[in-house]
């Protein structure tokens, strides 16, 4: 196996991150923690903005993954960090299957919207569950890695979020170039003349989406167990709309690009509450703005613009 | 046979909240291609705006109920033109021709940014106009106490709609903005001044926001959030009935309402999802919605 210079530099940054766990206070750590939890997830936004597809829907995943952990641990009485998140993903798939089949047939804002209603009603569901602690959802039991409970929680996920965000790293780089990738570029730019090639644009989309999906659900998975807590809030539309600003952020031009704007965002935010309690989404907005029209192709082009600049 | 009584006019009074709300969505989206997360916002302003008025106007105590009811609609019909004015002068119009989708995420911005705007302006504790909802009472009618207010809502939901209709179908400024629905490049090669009439359209649809919003202030607690809310409910209903058509809109917002009026009497577990229940099922048969066009693909 080859390896490029992203995925050199991936192992680099990802080494860099686990030394610097060992150093840094433990408010850090947990932010890290989150923000490469959600930087998961919105990796499965971004597969599917590559693809043409904005998901306003992306918390279902999200949600799916995170009360899987929690229902596990609850229910099935798995105290196995590695197990539950194997059951979130497993569950995001199978669902992902069945739904993936109704909205790979819309495209643009339908899809947005009908992505969005889905994720709606789950959280209608959650919300009139009374088992499952309805709008104040419920803790999530404690675990451990393989048995629990773990003698120091916070370094544990901490190590398995960047594990778990580095393996898929790796992976969807390799992923954006492989033949689904590729066409779901091509798919975005232009769906008739894919078809023309002889190729289903509908199948490579249901493909992605389903990926989009589990990775999307690992994300919540690790956000679950780092928090310690589930709420439907997480499938609330706003969350999905956070994904799609932090996907927007960073842009699509590199896997790095999500993670990094999902630290970005936790820390802007952090501090924006802190400052401005009743400015903070007004912050987000202007930014979102800001990028929109001046940065279009999120932060990570601020990275790769030289570059751009000396082969034209 | 009371219980159907109470579903068709529980779901009627909702129905035409509904369509108020997503009136002025569907407006904007018909002539603009611009599905306004904003819009939420407008309902929101529409309602703070309402409850500061009617709390100034019956600070004293007294009031009438008819001229509180009128304050209202000038209340909206002000808000709505300033804020509309304020944000597709000063923003949007910056922004045409772009991708619908990246439309829809620069209004999701703005929504972001109006929520602490109006935080700013009316603080975060709840505002209260129950007046005017009070002041009409209620009426029986087949054993079945209802609100005035709610009713009367009906009956603006229809003379909104009615006016809608009447403006797109029967006037010339209504003629020039079916031709830009059509085709939009079409009509700015005939000499329509599309940029004018993208304006027009922008405040009539802010303005309906505002409206909804006003209206349905006496009937709840205005506090922060409300908009976020109303707008996944409007885009529900204008999906279901097919996005820029007010045919559809009216249909989508009946079906959803007595929908949502059947399960709140007979099954409450499913109130909260009945109305994506909806929609997902309208999608799945017809994708463009019940009133909506068919687009050719193009290459």
């Amino acid at each position: 196996m080859r390896f490029d210079k992203t995925e050199i530099a991936l192992l680099g940054v990802g080494v860099a991150l686990a030394i610097s766990g060992l150093l840094a206070p433990g408010w850090l750590i947990f932010l890290l923690t989150v923000a490469l939890a959600k930087g998961l997830v919105v990796q499965g936004v971004v597969m599917q903005m590559r693809a043409g597809m904005v998901s306003f829907g992306q918390g279902l995943f999200y949600c799916v993954g995170g009360y899987a952990v929690g229902m596990g641990g609850q229910f099935l009485g798995v105290s196995s960090a590695v197990l539950l998140l194997v059951l979130g993903v497993a569950a995001a798939a199978v669902l992902a299957m069945v739904l993936g089949l109704l909205l790979t047939r819309y495209r643009e804002i339908f899809f947005a919207m009908l992505s969005l209603a889905f994720s709606m009603i789950l959280y209608g569901v959650l919300v009139k569950g009374q088992a499952l602690g309805s709008t104040d959802g419920f803790n999530v039991h404690s675990w451990g890695l393989f048995s629990g409970p773990a003698s120091n929680p916070t370094m544990t996920i901490f190590y398995l979020t960047l594990a778990c965000a580095a393996v898929v790293a790796f992976f969807l780089h390799r992923y954006t170039r492989s033949g689904v990738g590729v066409v779901c570029e091509a798919t975005r730019e232009n769906e008739v003349r894919v078809e023309y090639l002889g190729l289903s644009p509908r199948w490579i989309l249901y493909a992605n989406y389903v990926v989009a999906a589990v990775v999307s659900a690992l994300g919540g998975g690790l956000t679950a167990l780092a928090a310690g807590h589930v709420d439907p809030e997480m499938a609330y539309w706003t969350t999905s709309g956070e994904f799609v600003f932090i996907a927007i952020l960073g842009g699509t031009g590199s896997v790095f690009a999500p993670f990094l704007a999902a630290l970005v965002f936790a820390l802007v935010r952090t501090y924006a509450i802190e400052l401005v309690p009743n400015g903070w989404q007004m912050i987000l907005g202007i930014t979102l703005l800001v990028i929109i029209v001046f940065l279009p192709k999120g932060l990570w082009s601020l990275f790769s613009r030289k570059k751009e600049g000396a082969h034209s | 046979m009371q219980s159907l009584f109470a579903v068709f006019i529980d779901g009627a009074i909702y129905a035409s909240w509904l369509f108020l709300v997503a009136a002025g969505l569907t407006v904007i989206y018909g002539v603009m291609r611009i599905l306004n997360m904003a819009h939420g916002s407008f309902y929101a302003i529409g309602a703070y705006s309402a409850a500061s008025m009617i709390g100034w106007y019956f600070a004293d105590g007294s009031g009438n109920a008819w001229v509180s009811f009128l304050l209202l609609i000038v209340c909206a019909l002000a808000a709505g033109l300033v804020v509309g004015t304020i944000i597709e002068r000063g923003l949007l119009r910056y922004m045409y021709g772009r991708d619908e989708i990246l439309m829809v995420i620069i209004t999701y911005a703005l929504l972001l940014i109006l929520e602490d705007v109006m935080k700013i302006v009316w603080g975060v504790s709840p505002y209260f106009a129950y007046q005017p909802y009070t002041a009409l009472g209620r009426v029986s009618m087949m054993g079945l106490k209802m609100s005035t207010y709610d009713l009367m809502l009906i009956g603006v939901a229809i003379v909104v709609g009615g006016a809608l209709y009447a403006w797109l179908e029967r006037t010339t400024l209504g003629k020039i903005l079916r031709a830009v629905i059509h085709d939009r490049e079409v009509a700015s090669a005939m000499g329509v001044n599309v940029a004018k009439m993208f304006t027009i359209t922008f405040l009539v649809g802010a303005t309906l926001g505002t409206l909804a919003g006003a209206l349905t202030a006496p009937a709840i607690s205005v506090v922060p959030g409300i908009g976020v809310e109303v707008i996944v409910l409007a885009f529900a209903v204008v999906v279901v009935g097919g996005l820029g058509s007010i045919e559809g809109a009216a249909a989508g917002a009946l079906l959803v309402g007595l929908c949502r009026a059947a399960a709140v009497h007979y099954a409450p577990e499913f109130e909260l999802f009945v109305i994506y229940g909806v929609m997902s099922l309208v999608l799945a048969v017809r994708p463009q919605g019940l009133f909506g066009r068919t687009l050719a693909r193009k290459i």
